[in-house]
């Protein structure tokens, strides 16, 4: 199969990292702060080189978009496995407001350039959360898209993809080409050893614009405030079941 | 160090300290019982007993590898999944 896939990472603030907002409400702390990969770009990135290796495709690209320091998070892709790297250069004040439409539209236009058949990304990103890209990737090829896999067959000329969905699990068939998002338990993504790191300082990435491509990467969205979540109200005990109606009844609950 | 495992037993070293940035009670810990660890050891020289300690060595690096993976996995499950 001369199939080529496109993977999408994000660099995102690691999961682990305890987030703070900015003393002046226009967004998180970002100087300094520890950076990984989005946790489901690396599922989407396991998932297409176990693909490859299967036989079932022959090339895994990484894609990512932003200034410089993506470089690293493609470099984490090309060490669980990819082949080779693109690096759309955004910076500035284009990267504060790079989007999902944004970036659905380079990805759109990346898939038709290197003619790939199969774009995977992860299903949401875990600073803005939008579950977007995905969705709007497929949209703007006219692909069909298979959201939330959990699992993932080649099936003749199709592409079988079992999703989870609020109700348990949905089986669907579509047709190449196509996008699938990448959701928890799809796999267990392999650790970017040292030696692979290593290796994967050969392979290449390449480095492009938006303009290169055609795309506008002007946002018509604009941030107003960031503010931390309300801090939980403490619990209040009560001594006996009277006491329990009681305090219900005052907060009209009961 | 003895001779003919030197380059195994640094490439250990060096995977550890790799995985070791990310070790939740931090670097710098996980660093310092890294080198006690290695330097306890430093004057062995039985082959057999160094194979035996770098095999120990490598499981402790699938150990790192499935705690950082179970960390993130239950991490992710819990915030975006419901509690069933």
């Amino acid at each position: 199969m001369s199939a080529r896939v496109l993977v999408g990472v994000k660099r995102v603030i690691d999961y682990a990292v305890k987030i703070r907002v900015k003393p002046d409400h226009t967004g998180v702390v970002t100087d300094g702060v520890k950076h990984s990969m989005n946790p489901f770009c690396e599922i989407a990135v396991e998932e297409a080189v176990k693909l490859k290796e299967k036989k079932l495709i022959k090339e895994v690209v990484a894609v990512s978009c932003g200034p410089q320091q993506v470089q690293e998070t493609i470099r984490t892709a090309l060490a669980m496995g990819a082949d080779r790297g693109i690096h759309v250069e955004v910076s500035g004040k284009d990267y504060e407001t790079l989007g999902p439409l944004q970036v659905s539209k380079i990805l759109a236009a990346l898939a038709k350039k290197e003619e790939a058949s199969l774009i995977i990304l992860g299903k949401q990103a875990i600073d803005d959360d939008c579950n977007q890209t995905g969705q709007m990737t497929a949209a703007l090829l006219d692909w069909p898209q298979g959201t939330f896999a959990s699992e993932l067959a080649f099936e003749a000329d199709k592409l079988k993809v079992v999703r989870e969905i609020d109700g348990g699990l949905e089986t669907i068939k579509i047709k190449l080409p196509a996008v699938v998002t990448a959701d928890l338990r799809l796999n267990t993504p392999r650790y970017a050893t040292l030696p692979n790191i290593m290796k994967a300082k050969k392979k290449k990435i390449a480095m492009v614009k938006p303009a290169d491509l055609g795309v506008d990467v002007s946002s018509r969205l604009e941030v107003l405030k960031v503010d931390e979540p309300p801090t939980r109200q403490a619990g209040v005990k009560v001594e006996t079941v009277e006491d329990l109606v009681g305090k219900l009844k005052e907060a009209g609950r009961v | 160090m003895a001779n003919p495992f030197r380059a195994e037993v640094k490439q250990l070293y060096k995977a550890l300290l790799f995985l070791g940035r990310e070790y939740p009670k931090g670097a710098d810990y996980f660093r310092e019982r890294l080198r006690a660890a290695f330097a306890k050891n430093k004057d062995m020289r039985d082959p057999d007993k160094i194979k035996q300690l770098i095999s120990r060595g490598e499981f402790v690096v699938k150990e790192l590898e499935a705690l950082y993976y179970l960390r993130k996995y239950r991490a992710l499950k819990k915030r975006y999944y419901e509690a069933e």
